[in-house]
């Protein structure tokens, strides 16, 4: 019996090394709102939201508070929901409430908190001046009307993502949060990953809204449009409609797609067996000369754009090979050059649907374009995309699934798990094993390479060597580790970084996920790669197909990667 | 007053300092004295070597009362208003300040450079309310006007200063 206990609302609670009081309220069933407590963010204790009583009749906040045995807490008393009503109240009299027409209106925790505290009234009258938004980068738009000074954007970007774009500036009643100067977002080294946009309670930052433009291209009759699907928006989108958590709903996506007016639609997970197969052949070529290694991949564009300000003398080190998004776009704006017959003149657009935000800022690099126009014409995200099936009145829950065109219609299992941590190099490893992979899939699998850790190791037998690789995500995490490789304090062959962690999955363009979302989405990528009929990208028909035909020779290369 | 930058003069205040977990406050002390505000070029350089972002270092840096980011006036005239020069009549003292120079609450610091006017919350003299300082120098007992008397005064000796 040396268990320590406390008590919450009368329920006992074993303390098992939670850090703060309020993990232990959630443990026992209650939920306490919070805006600015996250567990993978440091404790800030801005909200006050948290607030508990002892027994004493003192009131702190629980997320700051660290347990102890025999504490006596109470939950819900007069003085505390008296408390909690002030406080949003106060920070509902500070705030741009043009909630019908804001970005988050049914996603926002200030909006939902308030209507389960029953607020019905803000007795005080707003004094701040409206500021304009900074629509400045092409991924996020930041509105410091709506903000609420919880910080949860200071602590994603400084501690998670290190690259500190924006923080607090000013004191008191001044208090907001800025880039330095106030300089336009896009100026600073933020980076795109829209992570800040994901944990924002309220529409303070929100990501730029591309839909209006693709539904008038969807409305022209001139227009082909052409989409491409990434793999993790699969398993996210049926959380906005109320299907279970990490549901893959590839093929209703597929057939809401052809009824909101695509003419073809094609997987991105065929481009990523594109992306195995001349990132591979780059890593093995390196590999033999012995040169720039540890490759690093460079298909996470907010990873590239980050080591592009913060490890110019790393570049080298990045695979010179495109995104898969924007291989496939080449592929797909080329076939439909050499298709297309000329009289009617028709022009095709390709819609990326992603679930990144720095998408948006990758389509408009100067790299990537296809004869002096964007490879990709528009990105949007997951949320995006579910704002469109319902702006087009289709019920998804009951909307029949429908498959991928021709003729990139097959994407092996190793595309579809590009979409978590880990994938990509678990689908390089297949296919530079070969033969051999069909055999040890599942050691492939426990090699390391899967689960959520920001840092992950495997190591592989190659050729009678060893081949060192390293997972990252978290751009944190990925600074640590090439500042390590830097210092020659570790050394790898290959390393994966991802910019959101746990991959494309949790990227913010989804719908928020919390924890048991993440596992959900992970699983089910795993399942439809075991779903699959083709585990390695050498072996899609599709990918054989396009190397014989508009690949031959040079063009592989032309355009396939960037430099 | 528009001294320009200098990099090895900056170098030269953070050699002065651990490169791990760098005292931003007292950095950026240093800079002010020097600069007697912190220009702008100075963010960028700061992060680059401190290994903060731009962002962190001006939180920092506006939340201080204390830090300028414009260039003040050769002369830097503060009124203390606590609370007991505030009862003995501090600010009129600002209004006649202020009127004089052509300077609001928005607006600090004359054109020309040549003075500047804020209020401090205290300046621990309290014995010798209403106390106002000029460039350091304590003024006590003051009125407003024995402060534009001693306004003028300063001018007459800048002007002075400027002939030579």
């Amino acid at each position: 019996m040396n268990r320590k206990y406390m008590t919450i609302d009368g329920i006992p609670a074993p303390i098992d090394g939670e850090k703060n009081i309020l993990d232990i309220i959630r443990k026992v069933g209650i939920e306490l709102p919070t805006f600015c407590y996250y567990s993978e963010l440091s404790v800030y204790g801005a909200c006050r939201m948290c607030v508990v009583e002892d027994k004493h009749g003192e009131i702190m906040t629980s997320c700051s508070t660290p347990p102890r045995s025999g504490m006596e807490i109470k939950t819900n008393t007069p003085k505390l929901q008296q408390h909690r009503k002030m406080i949003l109240e106060l920070i509902l009299a500070d705030h741009c409430r043009d909630c019908t027409t804001c970005e988050k209106n049914f996603k926002c925790k200030l909006q939902s908190i308030a209507q389960k505290f029953g607020l019905r009234e803000v007795r005080f009258e707003n004094y701040t001046p409206l500021e304009k938004g900074d629509t400045s980068s092409k991924s996020i738009v930041r509105d410091k009307n709506k903000c609420i000074l919880c910080g949860d954007c200071v602590r994603m970007c400084s501690e998670i993502q290190k690259v500190g774009a924006i923080d607090f500036a000013f004191r008191g009643s001044k208090m907001q949060i800025t880039p330095a100067f106030d300089m336009p977002i896009a100026e600073t080294n933020c980076v795109n990953c829209g992570q800040c946009s994901a944990i924002c309670p309220t529409g303070a930052i929100g990501v730029k809204d591309d839909t209006k433009k693709v539904w008038q291209d969807l409305y022209d009759d001139n227009t082909i449009m052409v989409a491409q699907i990434a793999p993790a928006v699969r398993v996210a989108l049926g959380d906005e409609f109320g299907l279970p958590v990490g549901s893959n709903v590839m093929g209703k996506m597929v057939s809401a797609l052809k009824r909101m007016g695509f003419d073809k639609v094609y997987d991105t997970a065929t481009g990523a067996d594109l992306t195995v197969i001349e990132e591979a052949n780059e890593f093995l070529d390196r590999l033999r000369k012995g040169e720039r290694l540890p490759l690093f991949t460079s298909c996470c564009p907010a990873w590239f754009q980050y080591a592009e300000i913060n490890h110019q003398d790393m570049m080298d080190h990045l695979s010179s090979c495109k995104s898969p998004m924007q291989m496939f776009g080449s592929v797909l704006k080329e076939h439909a050059k050499n298709n297309m017959p000329r009289k009617k003149a028709k022009k095709t657009k390709v819609v990326a649907i992603m679930p990144c935000t720095a998408k948006k800022y990758e389509v408009a690099r100067e790299e990537f374009r296809f004869e002096e126009e964007q490879t990709i014409d528009y990105a949007i995200t997951t949320q995006e995309l579910a704002n469109m099936i319902r702006e087009s009145g289709i019920v998804f829950s009951e909307i029949l699934p429908e498959a991928v065109d021709m003729p990139f219609g097959i994407a092996s299992g190793s595309g579809i798990i590009f979409g978590v941590t880990g994938g990509v190099t678990e689908a390089v490893i297949r296919y530079i094993m070969g033969e051999e992979a069909k055999n040890y899939l599942k050691a492939i699998a426990f090699t390391g390479v899967r689960g959520f850790d920001g840092v992950k190791e495997a190591i592989i037998p190659y050729n009678g060597r060893e081949l060192k690789l390293a997972i990252v995500s978290g751009l944190a995490n990925a600074n640590t580790l090439v500042e390590k490789i830097k210092a020659g304090e570790c050394h790898y062959d290959f390393v994966e970084v991802m910019a959101c962690p746990g991959g494309c999955i949790c990227g913010a363009g989804q719908p928020y996920a919390e924890n048991r979302a993440k596992n959900e989405r992970a699983n089910e990528m795993y399942e439809a790669d075991r779903m699959s009929n083709v585990k390695i990208s050498s072996e899609n028909p599709t990918t054989t197909a396009l190397y014989n035909g508009i690949l031959k020779g040079h063009k592989a290369h032309d355009l396939l990667h960037y430099k | 007053m528009d001294k320009t930058i200098s990099y090895e003069k900056l170098d030269e205040i953070l050699s002065q300092y651990p490169s791990e977990n760098p005292a931003i406050v007292a950095i950026l002390q240093d800079i002010q004295e020097e600069y007697r505000y912190l220009p702008k070029e100075i963010f960028a350089y700061l992060a680059e070597k401190l290994k903060i972002s731009i962002a962190k270092i001006y939180s920092v840096a506006t939340f201080y009362e204390n830090f300028s980011l414009t260039p003040k006036g050769d002369y830097i005239i503060k009124i203390c208003d606590g609370t007991a020069c505030h009862v003995r009549k501090s600010i009129p003292i600002l209004e006649a300040l202020r009127k004089e120079l052509g300077l609001s609450a928005a607006k600090h610091t004359t054109d020309d450079l040549g003075f500047t006017v804020e209020t401090v919350s205290c300046l621990g003299a309290c014995g010798l309310a209403p106390v106002i300082t000029v460039n350091e120098k304590v003024y006590a007992s003051m009125t407003p006007e024995k402060t534009v008397a001693l306004l003028n005064e300063i001018r007459k000796e800048r002007a002075n200063e400027n002939k030579e």
